[in-house]
């Protein structure tokens, strides 16, 4: 049950179709929900994805070679994403990306390297931009899995790091959804909470159905009831959107500290109850000081796709990397790309990121930004957008987590 | 006690919207045999075309008229659909409204995009209605509960009191008899029909802002409602609301209990480390009603109040 | 003339036999060897592997519904924890556990049909004492209980992650490694094929039969003496086996299964495919498992909207077809047979044609509205024309092939009326 948004693509890559008409293609599956309650999130990536490639063909792609992403809808399954895979390779994809949902995202590391392992000299290589389970880059970590993404342990030694300065947050509500990585941020909040600020109080450790729960108020009300001073959270998409409509319908009013408060929806829903309340920590924000290039990126975004915001800077981060991978490397084909890419640093628009050689684990600068209508971009097309908090500029090395990662590397 | 309070209102509240979409379906079930599987998709359209009144004018048009534009929607299904195919039994019947419930889907997906869209609780009634420890209480969902009532008293009314109401009640039972006194039964059917499809679209109405309204709404909610007309009992409006209330109160309530088996059944030597023990009962909420409707099938197939099996 | 001559005239021939049991099954078997030979590519492998496996499910889905007579809206739960258990049993494979280190991953789906069974056995035993809107409604109420539990009980389940296995473990039959997929295809047709041919051989014994007299009238098989509800019973195990069977054959060709297996989207799906295909023929189920998994991925691929074309083909079926395509398929050969295949080819021709009418007219609203509410100015240009929403020639198309293709239909119903 797929479809290939082939709409935006022909619409993209027209305009460079003249130039490319002796190069070769390189061809890039994002599979991921492009409909359905998560399918937002999915194409405000994608998107991110198609104006990225775009801007690199435009500059005379990849050792001459032109990118072309195509779509294939997984709808968060696992399953139906192994068959967007199959379908992918078939189509002739040597580059995966994938993101939403950590259930996916561990089926198609699995998936991966079973076919690396079944079908040599025609492997594929999975870049990760959002799935943050920890595992992926400790015990289940793998040569052909790249990760651009703050993983759960590092956001929330972000936001446990800011916490430590707020001495009126007293006790916390982890509320997430029951998959693994809803389980592994509760774990992550309980364990660097106790060894942070053991005086906190974790007052409630709710687990919801992910992507099923239309209507928050009950898990709202229990959070009142509690009288926790802050609410962690690691819901994305709909999840997202729904507590935070929830929360503003019920008058609840403590901070929300929250991996994905960008989620489309979820500031707009909140409206002006959101400002300075709703947290998030991300690896970049559109307010943040940045050269002119960056800013004209954002508004161009913003133009092209009016429905989304500039959100997914990883994105971009993905793209530069692979970009300079394969430049170095002479080649664009997965191997030789992925040992490049291996100790790779890039400097992006918010800082430098390193892609770790023993884990293939993302290292950089983390910020935590907070709902405010004083701001140059707004956001879910209102006034209010993402400002930078007091101390919330988390340094590369705070948020850095060890790895148990050992990786097979092929010779 | 919060958890108590909190669950009996948001219970009610809940239940009332469960029976504005599940009345319908009972009758059009008791009077025409049909399991209606594309009731929940009248549902859906109800808060679609809400959204697309309410975005061009108000939303208290949209109360109006989206319900009886849902309603001819539902006549012409049954006028040029459902009553072709009726000759070929009930079996062919229920597949019918079961393909047309995945045709109103894509349709939807067509018009509106395949992704939510922003309809919202109009801006007179966004305010809280008053605050119970701590938590309030929004003016909405005690607006939802002024119209369900309003909605109960009226279909009593129209079934009970008037000369029609009567006739409808007769073609519940004894179509053909009804047929035999002169009385056109295709139409009081498709009228039926009608009817009940625009309480599904009032239902969509009022619940797709404190909702979501997205194409997925329609299979979310299409199963609960057959548990309510099941549990309830065929041909019984009164154990439609007493099923609905029920389920609606179960499911708040389950939400609101944070022990979990090991809790409850710790004396038989349930652990927390056990499977069975760590689950809880909050996360139970969703199943309770499907656990309803398998035990009352299995050992009172007439359901709560109806009076012959089904 | 006695009783006895009688019986021998109505018996089939020799001949009879062999055309009508045997030779399709040689036909299958014949076709299944010959495919690998054409040096297909990995994507026909992909799709005929969910074929096979689409087959054996959706056959056995008409052991209840088609000779059953019971409508289940929870078929899947038998697929999926069928297939749940195979999975599990790739792992025993993989660790060795007890005996299971000396069992082949070729026969992952005699454990699924296993767990099929028990789970019919165990569902089926409170479920199937009635027939009819109860039973559905029951099914449909413990399709929703077990995908709730589901992501209750990880260790059996996984959640929402469900549970992975490698096939490429234990010991090699018949030489295969199972790693690559032209080495899959063995397996799986294998299967269907035993599937296919035990489901059918089911049709031929007595309980098969017996089931068959239930559906049409419980009270008389009562009569003669046989419990119709033991009836039921039983061919509700032997299909939640067969269902099992398939399962196991998707773990196999997966390696995964999720809890979303258990769902009601995959239990209406295999609804669809047996009713489109025709429930009424042993053959029907295969035909619509063909159709509707070729539909959900090459279909899918050409236009998003395939699930409403799949919507129309579903009520189009229910409301002028509801002996499915194998009626259609079956109905045109007796017609061709018949006496005035004259008139007979004349009206199906024309019927046909208004057929196609109309299906241009829908294609041509459904294309264009598609990429209108799309919003990403794609064009809809089938034959190099250029129809977009604003362009007259769009709209005009639509009517002329509509009208054109209603007024053709009514026109050969008037006909036949006339005739008849």
């Amino acid at each position: 049950m797929s479809f290939k948004k082939t709409a935006i693509l022909a619409a993209a890559t027209s305009a460079i179709a003249m130039s490319a008409a002796n190069a070769d293609t390189i061809k890039m599956a994002f599979i991921d929900p492009l409909s359905g309650p998560f399918g937002p999130s999915g194409e405000a990536a994608y998107t991110s994805y198609l104006l990225a490639a775009e801007h690199i063909n435009a500059n005379g792609g990849i050792n001459g070679d032109m990118i072309e992403v195509t779509g294939y809808d997984n709808k968060v399954n696992p399953k139906e994403s192994l068959v967007q895979l199959q379908k992918a390779i078939d189509d002739g994809a040597r580059y995966i990306m994938q993101g939403n949902g950590s259930s996916v995202a561990a089926a198609l590391i699995d998936a991966v390297d079973k076919y690396n392992k079944r079908n040599p000299g025609d492997e594929v290589l999975f870049f990760n931009y959002a799935a943050v389970t920890p595992a992926f880059t400790n015990e289940l970590c793998s040569f052909w899995h790249f990760r651009f993404d703050a993983h759960a342990d590092m956001k929330m030694a972000a936001i446990t790091d800011w916490i430590k300065t707020q001495d009126d947050i007293k006790s916390v509500y982890l509320i997430g959804q029951d998959y693994v990585f809803g389980q592994a941020v509760a774990a992550a909040a309980e364990g660097q909470l106790t060894e942070k600020r053991p005086d906190i109080e974790i007052v409630g450790n709710e687990l919801h159905p992910l992507g099923k729960v239309k209507d928050f108020t009950p898990y709202i009300q229990k959070i009142i009831s509690s009288g926790a001073d802050a609410v962690i959270t690691g819901n994305w998409g709909a999840d997202m959107q729904l507590l935070t409509k929830a929360a503003a319908e019920n008058g609840s009013d403590v901070p929300y500290l929250t991996f994905y408060g960008g989620s489309k929806g979820a500031v707009s829903s909140l409206g002006e109850n959101g400002i300075g309340l709703l947290h998030q920590v991300t690896e970049g924000i559109t307010n943040l000081e940045a050269s002119d290039e960056q800013y004209a990126l954002i508004e161009e975004y913003k133009e092209r796709f009016p429905d989304y915001d500039y959100y997914y800077h990883r994105v971009w981060n993905v793209m530069d990397m692979f970009k300079k991978a394969a430049e170095e490397a002479g080649s664009t084909d997965p191997i030789p790309v992925a040992k490049a890419l291996e100790g790779l640093s890039i400097e992006h628009a918010y800082g430098t990121a390193t892609m770790r050689a023993e884990d293939h684990q993302i290292q950089q600068p983390l910020f935590i930004s907070v709902v405010s209508d004083d701001v140059k971009y707004g956001v879910d097309n209102i006034d209010l957008g993402w400002k930078l908090v007091d101390n919330g500029t988390i340094a590369m090395d705070v948020a850095e987590q060890p790895t148990t990662c050992e990786m097979e590397r092929p010779e | 006690m919060e958890t108590l309070v909190f669950g009996l209102l948001n219970g009610v509240s809940y239940g009332l919207l469960l029976f504005m979409l599940s009345s319908g379906l009972t009758l059009i079930f008791s009077m025409m045999g049909v399991l209606n599987f594309a009731h929940a998709s009248f549902y859906m359209l109800g808060a679609y075309f809400a959204f697309t009144i309410s975005g061009s004018s108000s939303f208290w048009v949209a109360l109006f008229i989206a319900p009886v534009l849902v309603g001819l929607v539902g006549a012409v299904v049954e006028r040029y659909g459902l009553r072709k195919v009726h000759p070929n039994g009930h079996v062919a019947e229920l597949l019918f409204t079961f393909g047309l419930a995945y045709l109103i889907e894509e349709v939807v997906k067509i018009v509106y995009g395949k992704t939510a869209v922003d309809y919202r609780i109009p801006e007179l009634l966004n305010f809280s209605a008053f605050q119970v420890y701590g938590a309030s209480f929004p003016a909405y969902r005690l607006f939802i509960i002024v119209i369900a009532v309003g909605m109960l008293i009226g279909l009593w009314f129209l079934l009970k009191r008037t000369r029609a109401g009567l006739i409808i009640q007769a073609a519940l039972t004894h179509p053909h008899m009804v047929g035999h006194l002169g009385h056109n039964v295709p139409l009081i059917f498709m009228m039926v029909f009608g009817i009940g499809c625009a309480l599904a679209g009032l239902a969509g109405v009022m619940a797709g802002n404190i909702f979501v309204t997205d194409p997925a709404m329609a299979v979310q909610m299409g199963p609960i409602v057959f548990v309510v007309v099941v549990v309830g009992g065929i041909g019984s409006l009164e154990g439609a609301f007493v099923a609905s209330l029920v389920i609606g109160l179960l499911q708040n309530l389950a939400v609101g209990i944070n022990a979990s088996f090991a809790d409850i059944f710790g004396f038989l030597g349930l652990t927390e480390m056990s499977e069975v023990g760590s689950i809880n009962i909050s996360s139970l909420a969703p199943v309770l009603p499907f656990l309803l409707l398998v035990l009352i099938l299995i050992f009172r197939p007439q359901g709560l109040m109806g009076e012959k099996e089904l | 003339m006695s009783d006895q001559s009688t019986y021998q005239r109505l018996a089939p021939s020799r001949g009879q036999k062999f055309t009508q049991r045997t030779l399709p099954f040689i036909i299958l078997a014949a076709i299944l060897l010959a495919i690998p030979m054409t040096g297909p590519s990995r994507t026909f492998y992909t799709i005929a592997h969910q074929m096979g496996i689409n087959v054996v499910f959706a056959l056995s889905y008409n052991m209840i519904l088609g000779k059953g007579g019971l409508l289940s809206f929870g078929h899947a739960v038998y697929f999926g924890l069928g297939g749940y258990l195979a999975v599990h049993a790739m792992g025993w494979i993989e660790d060795e556990v007890g005996i299971w280190g000396s069992i082949p991953v070729f026969f992952l789906p005699v454990v699924g049909f296993v767990g099929g069974a028990l789970a019919g056995a165990l569902i089926g035993w409170p479920s199937t004492r009635k027939a009819g809107t109860t039973f559905a409604m029951i099914s449909l109420g413990v399709a929703e209980l077990i995908f709730a539990a589901a992501f209750m009980f990880d260790s059996f389940f996984g959640g929402e992650q469900g549970i992975s296995g490698d096939r490429m473990n234990g010991i090699e039959l018949f030489g295969l490694s199972m790693g690559p997929i032209a080495e899959v295809y063995w397996f799986i047709a294998f299967w269907m094929f035993v599937g296919i041919l035990g489901m059918w051989a089911f049709t031929r014994t007595p309980l098969g039969k017996l089931s068959e007299a239930t559906r049409d009238n419980a009270q008389r098989v009562q009569f003669i003496g046989y419990n119709p509800q033991r009836v039921r019973y039983m061919v509700f195990i032997f299909a939640g086996g067969f269902a099992g069977l398939a399962g196991g054959m998707a773990a196999v060709n997966y390696e995964i299964f999720t809890p979303d297996a258990l769902s009601l989207i995959p239990s209406g799906l295999v609804l669809i495919m047996a009713y489109v295909g025709g429930i009424t023929y042993f053959v029907g189920p295969i035909f619509g498992a063909i159709l509707l998994t070729y539909m959900q991925s090459m279909l899918s691929d050409f236009t998003e909207a395939w699930l409403l074309y799949l919507g129309v083909l579903f009520i189009a079926i229910v409301m002028y077809a509801p002996r499915g395509i194998a009626g259609i398929v079956f109905g045109f050969i007796d017609g061709i047979r018949g006496s005035e295949s004259g008139i007979y080819i004349k009206h199906w021709a024309l019927n046909l044609l208004g057929i196609l009418l109309m299906l241009i007219g829908l294609i041509i609203l459904v294309e264009v509205s598609v990429r209108w509410s799309n919003g990403y100015g794609d064009i809809y240009e089938p034959f190099g024309m250029h129809l977009s929403h604003t362009n007259p020639l769009t709209w005009f198309l639509f009517l002329v092939a509509s009208v054109a293709g209603i007024a053709l239909s009514l026109f050969v119903k008037k006909q036949k009326e006339a005739t008849a």
